[in-house]
């Protein structure tokens, strides 16, 4: 029998009782982990006044294995990657694990909003870009670099040229080219 | 580096001067930053890490505060080395243990060091001796305005300054003050002040050892939260505590006084015995004696002996310092041996090595 989550052979074959519903389960070793460490922290949250961890209550074991399986966009973490490391793999996972990560950084700080210090870039010297709001349009470069990696294996040698210069005029803008020295 | 230069001296922070010194240590704020279109580190492959360093290298170069700093290569280093960095508070256990391109920056003082690819590809680091939490933030934020106006910062505008680790993430400061609390240690009165710190939310960690069993009695309170709060509201909140738990200190060392004056000279005048005269002595156990003979001079209880040189005792003790001192690389045992004959020379003759 297959996963339910992947193409993998189900090793573990669960039933779960819940009132009134009966699920069975069928997953590989590696999705068989995720669940059964999600349901033991699902029990531990509800015993504990703190109600610590990134996900929210009230979501079932398998809408938290989807969540697992996202993947950013420009660096390729999965959520279940970051769950397991407690580190993030570049800034768009704020973006792209938002929903995710809201709960979890509302249990560290008590706040979801921030309000320190912000980069002036108004002292650089010609930045277009000054005073972002958010600096997502530069971190667009970490997956463009993804792009050409996968281009040039796939000798698509245009598209890998094309990016190059994208990411040049990205970079330029923001005046973060490598110096030459 | 000139390790030669350091490894006879102390930074700044440890001279034992500033603001009330007699149970502050030092004061230090640190500031994580990243840059917008590289992985964090711990994402980033070889190449990218490289990368990262190099051009966080070339740029700072470019600021003013950058081009007094001197550079070393962390990955070129022996491993002792990187450890005498350790023990000076100029890079983290951690970053000397990582792999991989990284490097830092540090100022002549030892005031200012800025680690490149630790958790965070940027840690912008500031220490001063004392009680001195204000002017450690005018200059490190000083510092940051320098580097981000040449370098863009990951920044998102509802969650700050972006991190590795969402912990960090908002304002990406630590704000962390080192207290000598002997007394209350002795008095038993530790573990009562850290559980109400706790509440507040504030961290507390033993400068050296695990838990609240903290050697020597050094111990860190740093705030724990982040986000949400301006810096000079963070600032503000480790700042308010130390003064009470200075005064609880100082009263403790008060009742110390009157209620057990003879113990409390007979157990320093006993750990100044030990120092002076032990043919071996291990680390934990140096730190332990100095605390008590750091508290002695403090109340008088010893002659012929400034804080400043137990301060300087405190990093000059350590593995890495003593074997730089030493030229060798020495196993415990011996260690243990060149840590008693450094310290019985010390007291003989004021500091040998200093001359």
């Amino acid at each position: 029998m297959q996963c339910q989550q992947c193409d993998k052979q189900a090793m573990f074959h669960i039933t779960e009782l819940e009132t009134g519903d009966v699920r069975e389960l069928h997953l590989c070793e590696d999705h068989a982990r995720v669940y059964l460490n999600q349901a033991e922290a699902d029990s531990q949250q509800e015993d504990s006044e703190t109600a610590g961890g990134p996900l929210g209550v009230g979501q079932t074991a398998k809408e938290l294995s989807e969540i697992d399986q996202r993947v950013c966009d420009m660096c390729g973490i999965t959520f279940f990657e970051f769950r397991n490391q407690g580190r993030l793999g570049c800034p768009h996972d704020y973006v792209q694990f938002e929903n995710e990560l809201e709960p979890l950084i509302a249990n560290i700080h008590g706040e979801v909003q921030h309000h320190g210090c912000r980069p002036n870039r108004e002292k650089s010297v010609g930045a277009e870009a000054v005073l972002p709001e958010s600096t997502e349009e530069l971190t667009r470069v970490i997956g463009m670099r993804k792009e050409i990696r996968d281009a040039v294996e796939g000798e698509d040698y245009e598209s890998a040229g094309k990016l190059r210069d994208d990411i040049q005029k990205t970079l330029h803008k923001w005046h973060a080219e490598n110096s030459k020295n | 580096m000139k390790f030669e230069v350091l490894k006879t001296s102390v930074g700044e922070w440890l001279k034992g001067t500033g603001p009330e010194s007699d149970i502050v240590m030092s004061s230090r704020v640190r500031l994580a930053r990243n840059l917008a279109h590289y992985p964090f580190v711990g994402r980033a492959s070889e190449t990218e890490r490289s990368e990262i360093e190099c051009f966080l290298r070339s740029h700072l170069k470019k600021t003013s505060v950058g081009s007094h700093l001197e550079y070393t290569n962390l990955g070129g280093l022996e491993d002792l080395d990187r450890q005498f960095l350790v023990e000076r508070q100029l890079i983290s256990r951690e970053h000397a243990d990582a792999t991989g391109a990284r490097g830092v920056a540090i100022d002549p003082a030892e005031q200012v060091s800025l680690m490149i690819n630790e958790e965070d590809h940027l840690r912008i680091q500031c220490i001063h001796s004392g009680l001195d939490l204000e002017a450690v933030w005018a200059q490190i934020r000083g510092v940051d305005q320098e580097i981000e106006a040449v370098v863009p910062y990951a920044f998102h505008e509802q969650w700050g300054y972006l991190t590795a680790c969402p912990t960090n993430v908002g304002t990406g400061i630590r704000v962390s003050v080192m207290l000598h609390l002997p007394a209350l240690v002795i008095t038993r009165q530790i573990d009562k002040v850290f559980r109400s710190l706790h509440k507040i939310s504030l961290a507390v960690r033993g400068l050296y050892g695990e838990g609240s069993q903290a050697f020597g009695d050094f111990y860190q309170i740093s705030n724990q939260i982040t986000l949400g709060r301006t810096e000079g509201e963070l600032i503000a909140q480790v700042a308010d505590v130390v003064p009470v738990l200075i005064d609880y200190e100082r009263r403790a060392r008060e009742f110390l006084l009157q209620e057990t004056e003879q113990n409390v000279h007979d157990q320093v005048s006993r750990a100044f015995g030990i120092l002076r005269t032990a043919q071996t002595i291990s680390a934990e156990e140096t730190m332990q004696l100095l605390s008590r003979v750091r508290m002695g001079v403090l109340l008088g209880l010893v002659d012929d002996l400034h804080v400043s040189d137990v301060n300087k005792l405190l990093v000059r003790t350590q593995p890495a310092h003593l074997q730089k001192m030493r030229g060798v690389d020495l196993d415990t045992k011996d260690r243990n041996i060149e840590r008693a004959r450094f310290l019985r020379s010390y007291f003989e003759s004021g500091s040998p090595d200093d001359n």
